[in-house]
């Protein structure tokens, strides 16, 4: 039979392990890494007073229990959608570090923590747009392009990038998205080749298809392996790689095409 | 000149993947420096005629290792910082012409490409690798062995 004090001891127990996965959680969908949501989830957990903890992460969930007295707790959370969200990765880096530094308690932290993870926190659409648009107008020129394939290789990436939002909220199937904005795009820059704007297609394609490159799967998938997590690590890797394939493939078609 | 302009399209294009990738508002300038200096690394490399594979093994290091400056003094997560600058050595143009080449079946070309591509892909991993081994050494020799930033 359990008495008070361990009732509430084990209610104290859930309540930090309801923080720890929360955190954790926010961090695993906005794409940090494997090693660094271990770390936060750990260190909140440490700061409140849970020494033992064992956590096990992968892409799609995350599993973990607190070593501290009996019966042992252990939680699961399953992650079915991820994005790319670097603020609020550091928003809650910051949460965890005043955890640790006692700034704030358990409640606090929840708070803070739900905030987080409710807010919309993206840039505006048309920002997202530009900035893609901005970007494949200067990988046209870094990819030794001429000034001729900025304008078309801006218009195409920003409007690729918009038909893989829009895609991706019409049809939310994996890598497919994917594959019909490289489609796009491929279509979009040919038309542009035909009505004399732009020089070299290549160019031109290459730097519009660049807002869809997997770059943080990759960088992750590396440091997930260097940090051991095997599974992770492997996962993200065969993630980007599928990824980079259904752009290949979207490219492929176009060219197949013409 | 030359060097001018490839200086700033890469710094615009990194900043550019920093609000696609939502890094926050005071970080993007970081973000587009780090991918500039490694850029400007690559393409001073590749230009002397270095290879392509070392010039991304340089320059993927060097993004690294100045995320790893940056998340220490702005204490940030590193990947804000490193994400961003190392999109533009991601071998997207090789990649291109491998499925360009098999699409025209010209198979042997394509897998040549296609092996290249595999290998700057390793060389990002690998700079990226010696950075943080760069990165574990200096603080383990560090005065304060123990570090309660989150790195």
């Amino acid at each position: 039979m359990l008495s008070e004090e361990i009732m509430n001891n084990q209610n104290q127990i859930y309540e930090i392990m309801n923080v720890c996965l929360l955190a954790g959680k926010i961090m695993l969908r906005s794409g940090a890494e494997t090693y660094r949501v271990e770390d936060t989830m750990r260190r909140i957990a440490l700061a409140f007073g849970i020494e033992e903890t064992h956590s096990y992460v992968t892409p799609t969930g995350i599993m973990f229990s607190a070593d501290y007295g009996q019966p042992e707790t252990t939680r699961l959370v399953r992650i079915s959608e991820r994005t790319t969200d670097l603020k609020k990765v550091a928003l809650v880096n910051d949460v965890s570090r005043r955890i640790s530094g006692g700034v704030i308690d358990l409640n606090e932290a929840r708070r803070q923590l739900k905030e987080i993870e409710r807010a919309d926190l993206m840039y505006p659409l048309w920002m997202q747009i530009f900035a893609a648009g901005m970007a494949s107008g200067c990988f046209a020129i870094m990819f030794l392009g001429g000034w001729g394939d900025f304008i078309p290789a801006l218009m195409a990436g920003g409007a690729g990038y918009y038909s893989f939002i829009l895609f991706h909220r019409l049809i939310p199937v994996k890598f497919f998205a994917e594959f019909l904005a490289s489609v796009f795009i491929g279509v979009c820059s040919s038309i542009f080749l035909l009505i004399g704007i732009g020089n070299e297609l290549d160019k031109i394609i290459i730097g519009a298809v660049m807002p869809l490159v997997p770059g943080l799967l990759i960088t992750n998938a590396v440091r997930d392996l260097m940090a051991g997590h095997l599974v992770s690590g492997l996962s993200k890797g065969a993630e980007a790689f599928l990824t980079a394939f259904a752009i290949g493939s979207g490219i492929a078609v176009v060219l197949s095409l013409q | 000149m030359i060097y001018l302009e490839q200086l700033i399209t890469s710094f615009i294009a990194s900043a550019a993947f920093g609000v696609i990738f939502n890094a926050p508002k005071e970080s993007l300038v970081k973000c587009g420096l780090s991918g500039m200096l490694g850029w400007i690394v690559y393409y001073l490399l590749t230009s002397y005629g270095y290879g392509t594979v070392l010039g991304t093994l340089a320059a993927s290091f060097l993004i690294a290792f100045i995320s790893h400056l940056f998340a220490k003094h702005y204490k940030m997560p590193m990947i804000i910082f490193s994400v961003a600058g190392v999109i533009p050595l991601v071998p997207g143009g090789l990649a291109y012409d491998t499925m360009r080449n098999f699409v025209e079946n010209d198979y042997n070309t394509g897998i040549a490409l296609g092996v290249k591509a595999l290998m700057i892909s390793g060389a990002i991993a690998v700079g990226l690798i010696f950075s943080e081994v760069l990165n574990y050494v200096i603080r383990k020799s560090a005065i304060h062995p123990y570090n309660s930033s989150n790195k």
